[in-house]
């Protein structure tokens, strides 16, 4: 009997909407046929599988946005442990680290530090030297990957003239903050333009520029811009592993563009150890796009690739975020940033990930 | 209505996905279980996980229907999450004891062994699904896991008719017995 027939058939017996006749019939071959009995018993199992896969999957989904909710209302916290609690949290965690570093750390810096302090006027000097040259080197050879806008893009109503750079951005806070890089507000003249994926323009203004990590934070200052309530992405707080699997979205064109490849190094050019080396294609136009893992947590932003090499491209890690909001919170305190925090991608397909998250990735347009 | 029966219904809510249960199990013993993650050395995104994890522990025991509350859902919960955490911080090497030792938990080796299996069965699952390739992929998760219907799928597959998309569809379905099988044979 053919294999998949009887696939058909175990599937509408297993419904029970297999006719009585039929059904007398079918367990009937069971009995006498012992390998088409191994194969309904086999066919079962699997439809068995399927069913509590598909079970365990939605319910999982159900658990996330629950989850996602329940933070909202603060009956989930977030991580945020802060002064006395934070340090008798890391100390109950890492105490027995410590006590073992410690002993080390004694008899390391006893046999050392005569030869420590004998060189390190000498060594910093010349690494100093060292580091100013590299950094011109460098710097050349890095591509920033803003794009310049052929001519033939149609200009928009709100343009009074057509813009020269195009560069990519997104949402931290619903209410209009977008991280981009600094090199992209640096190169743009005021006023620029965030544009989402239905094609509204927004005027934006910059709010925080950090050129050490190459990151900006913009605002959206137009009437027209709404709140967005829970954007569904968090912000990672910790370095991925080296391998794992990310994704990007950007505006290399003048659509949103996605792009998939992996962790390849913990630091970026230079031994920067603020930023990541990933293989993902990217092209002028990605500059800061997010770079999403599997759970659709923002762990990186696009900056740079190197020029002479191939696949080589350096995002900012997302923990420059939240070192950019305390730097924020410092110098002024009308800015009053909230991050997401819990990932409602989680459990969900890449393809419906990359559905949901379109919405916050902004092109960020000026001259 | 008593307690035992309310839990009976919030298990019962559990198996049939109603989110409004598994919200109320949440507010009832999330923060429990959160401060004694926090206690034992751990950070609120380990207790996110752990008690994701003990949830569909419970989901399993109640889709099963061999719940017998012979202890109030917060007692076997706490003892799911503490015998997880242990779990995870002897794999971390970070344990060095409980910071409480009152230990009133009941013995839950057996639904954990249990779920273990059910975990490694559903990656083998997801792993097969992951091998077989377009359509096959989408097709089988339109039918199997969002429940569209053959017409709706045909549509949205490009098929001619709904019985063109179920032919492809049982295609697919010898496919992935094919490599679900290879693997769980491979593991066991």
């Amino acid at each position: 009997m053919d294999e998949v027939l009887l696939l058909e058939a175990v599937e509408r017996y297993l419904k029970g909407e297999m006719p009585a006749q039929e059904k007398i019939f079918f367990e009937e071959l069971r009995k006498t046929k012992p390998e088409v009995d191994q194969l309904v018993v086999e066919h079962t199992f699997l439809f068995h599988e399927l069913d509590r896969h598909a079970g365990v999957k939605a319910y999982k989904h159900s658990l996330y946005e629950v989850e996602t909710k329940l933070t909202e209302e603060g009956i989930i916290s977030k991580q945020q442990l802060q002064g006395k609690a934070k340090i008798v949290f890391l100390w109950k965690k890492y105490k027995r680290n410590i006590a073992v570093a410690a002993s080390i750390a004694g008899i390391m810096s006893i046999t050392t530090a005569g030869l420590i302090i004998a060189y390190t006027q000498k060594v910093n000097e010349s690494n100093k030297e060292d580091l100013i040259g590299k950094w011109e080197n460098t710097n050349t050879k890095i591509d920033k990957l803003t794009d310049k806008i052929q001519t033939s893009t149609t200009a928009t109503p709100t343009f009074t003239t057509t813009p020269d750079y195009r560069a990519t951005g997104f949402l931290i806070d619903g209410k209009g903050y977008l991280v981009t890089n600094a090199h992209v507000v640096n190169r743009l003249k005021t006023p620029f333009y965030v544009v989402n994926n239905k094609g509204d323009y927004f005027n934006a203004e910059t709010v925080y520029t950090d050129n050490n990590s190459d990151l900006a934070i913009l605002k959206i200052n137009d009437t027209s811009f709404k709140t967005i309530p829970n954007l569904p992405y968090s912000i990672r707080k910790n370095d991925l592993d080296l391998a794992e699997e990310i994704y990007t979205l950007g505006f290399p064109r003048n659509v949103i563009v996605y792009g998939e490849g992996y962790l390849s190094a913990k630091s970026g050019n230079d031994g920067d150890s603020t930023a990541y080396q990933l293989t993902v294609a990217v092209n002028p136009g990605n500059s800061g796009a997010p770079v999403l893992n599997k759970n659709g947590e923002v762990v990186g932003i696009i900056t740079s690739k190197e020029k002479n090499a191939d696949g080589v491209v350096y995002a900012a890690k997302s923990m420059n975020i939240y070192k950019l909001l305390e730097a924020i919170k410092k110098t002024s305190d009308t800015q009053n940033i909230k991050l997401p925090y819990n990932s409602g991608l989680r459990g969900l397909d890449r393809s419906q990930q990359v559905k949901k998250m379109e919405e916050y990735v902004f092109m960020v347009l000026g001259n | 209505m008593s307690n035992l029966a309310q839990e009976k219904l919030l298990l019962e809510g559990l198996a049939v996905n109603d989110r409004q249960a598994i919200e109320a199990i949440y507010r009832d013993n999330y923060p429990m279980v959160q401060a004694f993650i926090l206690n034992n050395s751990g950070n609120t995104d380990e207790a996110r996980d752990i008690f994701q994890e003990a949830m569909i522990v419970l989901f399993e025991k109640a889709v099963s229907g061999h719940f017998e509350l012979n202890c109030q859902l917060k007692t076997y919960i706490y003892s799911v999450c503490r015998r997880l955490w242990l779990k995870r911080l002897q794999q971390m090497q970070r344990f060095a004891g409980w910071a409480d030792n009152m230990d009133d938990s009941v013995p839950v080796d057996e639904d954990l062994e249990i779920h273990e299996k059910h975990h490694s069965d559903f990656i083998l699952m997801e792993n097969a699904m992951n091998k077989i390739g377009e359509p096959c992929k989408s097709l089988l998760d339109a039918y199997y896991m969002q429940k569209k219907h053959m017409q709706e799928i045909a549509q949205e597959f490009g098929y001619t008719n709904a019985d063109n998309a179920k032919t492809q569809k049982y295609k697919c379905l010898m496919r992935l017995k094919k490599i679900f099988f290879a693997q769980y044979k491979n593991g066991q």
